[in-house]
C-alpha cells in the first residue's frame, strides 16, 4: 500500500538532518585538530616534518572521500576492527577535512608579513612564542573566512556516509522515497534542508570577508 | 670606553650580488654612528648582520660579547641586548600599543606584569605617546607608529639600538617627530646605529659618519666630513643627496 507524505516522514528527515549535523561536527572538530596539527608541521622549521606533512596533505587530496569512506568502513572491518557507520564515516571525514583544512590554514599563517615574525624575532621571543603570539592571533583573523567557507564543503560532503550506509539526511531521503516513491518531493525536502543548514554557513563566511576587508590596517612596507 | 659592536672583514653576498666586500667598524659604548650611502651600497645589509638577520658569509662580528657569526650563537640572549627599529615600524596590529610594548619584557624576559608595565609607561613617556597606549596601530598616524616601535624595542632595556631607515616611509613633518625622539635618546647616552638618509641629522647628532659604498666603509669622519668630503664618490652622493 502507498502512503503519501506525512508527519513521520518528515520526522525521519528531520532525524537525518540532526545526524548529518553530528557527523558534520565530528568532521570539524576532528578535522579542525589534526588540520591545525598538518598546517603546523607544514611551516616547521623541520625539514623532515614539512615532507611527511606534505606528503599527507597531497595523498589525502589525491584520493575521493568515497575512497575513504570504502576504505575505513569495508577495510577497516575486513582487517578486524568492526566500525560503526558513524564511527567509520567520521574517521574518513576527520581525515579529509584535516588535509583541507591544514593547507587552508597553513596558506593563513604564511599570509601573515615575514616582518611580524622579524620583527617578533628581534624582539627576542623564542619561535613557539612568536607563532603563539603573533603569528597565529593575525593568522586566524585570516582564517575565519576560508574555513567558515569550507565548513559548507563538509556539510555537503557528509552526504557520501548515506553510501556506508549512514542514516543521515541523504540516506534518510532514499529511505523515505523507496517507501512512498515520490522522488521529486522527497529530494526537494531534503536540498531544503541541506540548504537551511548551508546558508546560514555561506552568508557568514561572505560578511566575515567583508568585515576583514573593512578592519584591514594600512598596508605596510614590504 | 668599551666596544659595543664590531666588525670585522665582514662579507655577504647574496646569490652572484656580493653585497658587502670587507666591512669593519666598532661602536664604543654611548656612541651614535650614522651610516650613509646610496641604495644598494650595503649600509642596510651590514646593520642586519649585526643583529643577525643575515647571516654573514665571512668576517667576524661581536655584538655586546656575542659572538654573531658564531653558528652557536644565543639570539635571544643577543637580541635582548639589541633593540632593532625598521622602516615598515612592523607593530603587531592586532594588539594595542601597550601590549605591544609589554609583549617582549613579559614573554622574553619574564617580568611580572607591573614591572613590564611600569617599563612600558616610562617608555611611552620618552616618545610622548603617554596618551595612546590603549590605541591599535592602525588608529596611529606613521610617525606616532614608529616611535611606539622605538618604544617598543627600548622597553627591552637593550645596550645598543639599531635604527634601519626609520624615517624613510614618512613625511618631512612625522619625520622631524620621530628624528626628535632619535637625538633625546642619543642625549640619554644610549649607543646608537643608525642607517639613514638624512644627512643634516646624522651631521648633527652622529659621532661618527661612515659613508659606505660598493659594499665598503668608503669614508669615515665626524659629522664634519658631511661639509668637506674627502673621497670623490663622497662627494658626488652628497652633492645628489642634499
Amino acid at each position: 500500500m502507498q502512503t503519501s507524505f506525512n508527519i513521520h516522514h518528515l520526522y525521519f528527515l528531520l532525524n537525518g538532518m540532526a545526524w548529518t549535523l553530528a557527523l558534520s561536527l565530528i568532521a570539524f572538530i576532528g578535522g579542525g585538530i589534526a588540520g591545525f596539527a598538518v598546517a603546523l608541521c607544514r611551516v616547521s622549521p623541520v625539514a623532515a616534518v614539512r615532507w611527511s606533512a606534505t606528503a599527507y596533505v597531497q595523498l589525502v587530496q589525491g584520493i575521493p572521500l568515497l575512497i575513504l569512506m570504502f576504505m575505513t568502513y569495508f577495510g577497516l572491518s575486513i582487517a578486524g576492527w568492526t566500525l560503526s557507520a558513524l564511527v567509520a564515516a567520521g574517521i574518513a571525514m576527520t581525515i579529509y577535512v584535516s588535509a583541507y583544512l591544514g593547507e587552508i590554514w597553513r596558506g593563513c599563517i604564511e599570509a601573515v608579513a615575514r616582518t611580524q615574525w622579524e620583527a617578533a624575532e628581534c624582539l627576542a621571543l623564542s619561535r613557539t612564542q612568536r607563532m603563539r603570539l603573533v603569528i597565529l592571533p593575525q593568522a586566524l583573523r585570516i582564517a575565519t573566512p576560508p574555513t567558515v567557507g569550507f565548513m559548507v564543503q563538509i556539510v555537503k560532503n557528509t552526504s557520501l556516509a548515506s553510501i556506508v550506509g549512514f542514516v543521515e539526511l541523504a540516506r534518510a531521503g532514499q529511505v523515505v522515497n523507496n517507501s512512498i516513491f515520490q522522488p521529486f518531493l522527497v529530494y526537494i525536502i531534503v536540498a531544503t534542508f541541506y540548504f537551511a543548514l548551508c546558508y546560514p554557513l555561506s552568508a557568514w563566511s561572505t560578511r566575515l570577508e567583508r568585515r576583514l576587508q573593512v578592519g584591514q590596517p594600512a598596508p605596510l612596507f614590504a | 670606553m668599551s666596544t659595543v659592536v664590531e666588525l670585522r672583514d665582514v662579507h655577504k653576498r647574496f646569490g652572484a650580488n656580493s653585497v658587502l666586500k670587507g666591512v669593519s667598524f666598532e661602536v664604543s659604548k654611548g656612541q651614535v654612528i650614522a651610516i650613509i650611502g646610496r641604495s644598494g651600497s650595503g649600509k642596510s645589509t651590514a646593520l642586519r648582520c649585526i643583529d643577525r638577520l643575515e647571516i654573514v658569509d665571512r668576517g667576524e662580528i661581536i655584538v655586546c660579547g656575542h659572538r654573531v657569526h658564531s653558528p652557536d650563537i644565543n639570539l635571544r640572549k643577543l637580541r635582548t641586548d639589541v633593540g632593532i627599529v625598521f622602516q615598515s615600524y612592523n607593530l603587531f596590529p592586532h594588539l594595542t600599543v601597550e601590549q605591544n610594548i609589554m609583549l617582549a619584557p613579559c614573554a622574553a624576559k619574564r617580568l611580572s606584569k607591573a614591572d613590564a608595565k611600569a617599563i612600558c609607561e616610562r617608555v611611552l613617556r620618552q616618545v610622548g605617546l603617554a596618551e595612546k597606549s590603549q590605541a591599535y596601530p592602525e588608529q596611529l598616524s606613521g610617525g606616532q607608529q614608529q616611535r611606539v616601535a622605538i618604544a617598543r624595542s627600548l622597553a627591552m632595556e637593550p645596550q645598543v639600538m639599531l635604527f634601519d631607515e626609520v624615517t624613510s616611509a614618512l613625511d618631512p613633518q612625522l619625520t622631524g617627530e620621530v628624528l626628535k625622539v632619535i637625538e633625546e635618546l642619543a642625549a640619554t647616552g644610549m649607543t646608537m646605529v643608525l642607517v639613514t638618509h638624512e644627512m643634516a641629522f646624522a651631521a648633527k647628532v652622529a659621532d661618527v659618519v661612515i659613508f659606505m659604498h660598493e659594499g665598503r666603509v668608503w669614508e669615515t669622519g665626524s659629522g664634519a666630513m658631511l661639509t668637506n668630503p674627502q673621497t670623490t664618490e663622497l662627494q658626488f652622493f652628497i652633492g645628489h643627496a642634499l
